[in-house]
């Protein structure tokens, strides 16, 4: 057990996930609840008090992001949950969205009111075809249930919600970018300020929220802020949704209270490493956020703290295990390769640095790799760092000085023998332990 | 695409008023899934429709990967070959497809039942690898089972 649960505190069943199994949980109970005792700005202070902080990557706490939205200010104001999942080794949201859709729904109606959003949106991958299955019935439940629509519940509130399926970009995971493509337009992210809280979807004030984040509304305000800071720890109330893939016995999502420890977590809750095998490294929320070797990892508690002291963080939640004996530099290959597919090509130092240091990645691992190339690499990930719109290219520079730094003399032995040092393995298989 | 804006004004009813350009994408999505891409023609009729410029259009087109200007396969097979199904045998996987089909990632098979892609993350790492055909995800493959299904797909 990982733990107290607020999102996964129910038994999942083949009919779990419709309004009535939803209702027979006490839902909808809360928003109905908000809307008749409680004003906007109320709920946005409970929010801010109970200090959740975001599910998407960042971690900013929600209800700071709240703040900067006055409810009354008569302008329109738009919500918008960021379910455009592609992080790799993310698949959290995935598992709210066919699970607990109504959960999501009955969150975004409170998240609606405290700041005056007369339309909200789901913005989903356009991928997923069973989250938009599910949560576009979800909707469709309830809006024949009177929670969308005009007047909801007796209450002066009216809200409508649209799910919007994304086209297949990465960036549209970032939140200018996603409004961009709402907008009908290319997913180019845009530089702050303003700040979207400010000058977001249509110019109007716009917060978009993650999926997870959003999501755990509905318990906040059911049992107050008060009670959600007993979960986790000081800094890092809550419990986190953790998707965990690669080289673990029981890969999938785990719901885990903050401060869990990390060991026990791969240990016992993941039943271990794949043959047994010591675990080399840990991605611990997607891709994006730095590697850690095992030993540190194990040491450590699964909190937002404790990863940014050793400079890294549970960003996504999309956590992935290597074990020993996995090829770093063609894992690095990889992540290069992915993060030139997906660089939008608006700022020139992540168009061209990103094609870059791909072109350099699959020299090396060709075999033709210069003794130049370890620096060239670090060299355009700097270059990087801070000189483009969006995060995407000041990650894929985190990544790369990370994995150079704890895996170093993998890429010199690359280079220096034209061959891998592990022969270039990525999967684990048994044979291969045993050879 | 004449024939999908009464469903087209549906979707209207749930979004906010005048907002013309956030039916780009729904729109493209509903025609690429009666048509299986976007002909000229689609472009000329959303240019009418919603009153937004051609470029408009054309931008997105050439941005969002899932959107096609060309016809495809029956069978879209795309296989992950991410960090988390790397690790769990994609580039095998890939290797084997290609062999079964007789063709490179981004072919189409001679008689157009097949197209082979390759993807990058579909949020599906748990069960990695994965492949996705057409719209629907298939979790945990490996070369029997993905025969298997190609199999039973080429019957029908």
């Amino acid at each position: 057990m990982t733990g107290r649960k607020i999102l996964m505190d129910f038994e999942v069943t083949p009919t779990s996930h419709t309004l009535e199994a939803y209702a027979a949980r006490g839902g909808y109970q809360t928003v109905s609840r908000v809307l008749r005792e409680m004003k906007p700005t109320d709920v946005t202070k409970e929010v801010t008090e109970a200090g959740i902080q975001g599910r998407g990557g960042a971690s900013f706490p929600a209800g700071r992001k709240w703040q900067v939205v006055d409810p009354h200010d008569g302008e329109p104001h738009y919500l918008l949950a960021n379910a455009d999942e592609g992080e790799p080794g993310t698949f959290k949201d995935r598992w709210i969205l066919e699970n607990a859709p109504h959960k999501l729904l009955e969150s975004m109606l409170i998240a609606a009111y405290a700041l005056g959003c007369r339309n909200t949106f789901v913005y989903i991958r356009g991928e997923f075809d069973l989250p938009y299955r599910r949560l576009q019935a979800a909707v469709e439940e309830a809006y024949k249930a009177g929670y969308f629509g005009e007047k909801i519940l007796g209450s002066g509130f009216s809200c409508d919600i649209y799910v919007f399926r994304g086209g297949g970009a990465y960036v549209c995971g970032e939140a200018s970018s996603l409004l961009a493509s709402v907008e009908g337009i290319r997913g180019y992210p845009r530089n702050r300020p303003p700040r979207l809280t400010v000058k977001g979807l249509y110019q109007c004030p716009t917060v978009v929220n993650n999926v997870e984040t959003l999501s755990n509304l509905a318990w906040i305000l059911r049992h107050g802020a008060a009670e959600y800071r007993k979960v986790g720890t000081p800094k890092s109330p809550g419990t986190r949704l953790i998707s965990i893939s690669g080289h673990v016995n029981r890969p999938g999502v785990y719901e885990v209270e903050l401060g869990y420890p990390w060991r026990k977590f791969l240990d016992e809750d993941c039943g271990g490493i794949l043959g047994g095998r010591k675990l080399k490294a840990i991605i611990p929320g997607g891709i994006s956020s730095q590697v850690l070797p095992g030993e540190t990892a194990y040491e450590l508690m699964l909190s937002h703290e404790a990863l940014w002291d050793v400079n890294s963080s549970l960003g996504s939640g999309g956590m992935i295990a290597i074990a020993e004996g996995t090829c770093m530099v063609r894992l690095l290959q990889i992540m290069l390769r992915f993060y030139h597919h997906e660089s939008c090509g608006q700022c020139t130092p992540c168009r061209e640095g990103m094609g870059w240091a791909h072109r350099v990645i699959d020299r090396i691992v060709a075999g033709q790799g210069r003794p130049e190339d370890i620096d060239t690499l670090i060299r355009i990930s700097k270059f990087n760092d801070g000189t483009t719109i969006c995060g995407l290219g000041d990650a894929a520079g985190y990544a790369t000085v990370d994995f150079i730094k704890h895996f170093r003399d993998e890429f010199e032995y690359f280079i220096e023998h034209k061959r891998s040092k592990n022969d270039g393995r990525l999967e684990c298989l048994p044979e291969v332990a045993n050879a | 695409m004449k024939h999908l804006i009464p469903e087209f004004e549906e979707l209207k009813k749930r979004l906010p008023p005048g907002k013309n350009g956030t039916l780009v994408l729904p729109c493209l999505h509903r025609i690429q899934d009666d048509r299986g891409y976007i002909a000229d023609e689609d472009i000329t009729g959303l240019v009418e429709y919603l009153g937004v410029p051609r470029i408009q259009i054309e931008e997105v087109l050439s941005f969002y990967t899932m959107l096609r200007r060309k016809p495809i396969g029956r069978w879209h097979v795309q296989v992950c070959r991410n960090v988390s199904c790397s690790m769990r045998g994609a580039e095998r996987l890939i290797d084997h497809v290609s062999r079964h089909l007789g063709v490179k990632p981004g072919q189409t098979t001679a008689d157009g039942r097949f197209t082979l892609s390759t993807v990058e993350c579909l949020g599906s790492c748990g069960t990695a690898p994965v492949v996705m055909v057409n719209e629907r995800y298939h979790e945990l493959q490996d070369a029997q089972s993905l025969d298997k299904l190609l199999g039973e797909l080429t019957q029908q």
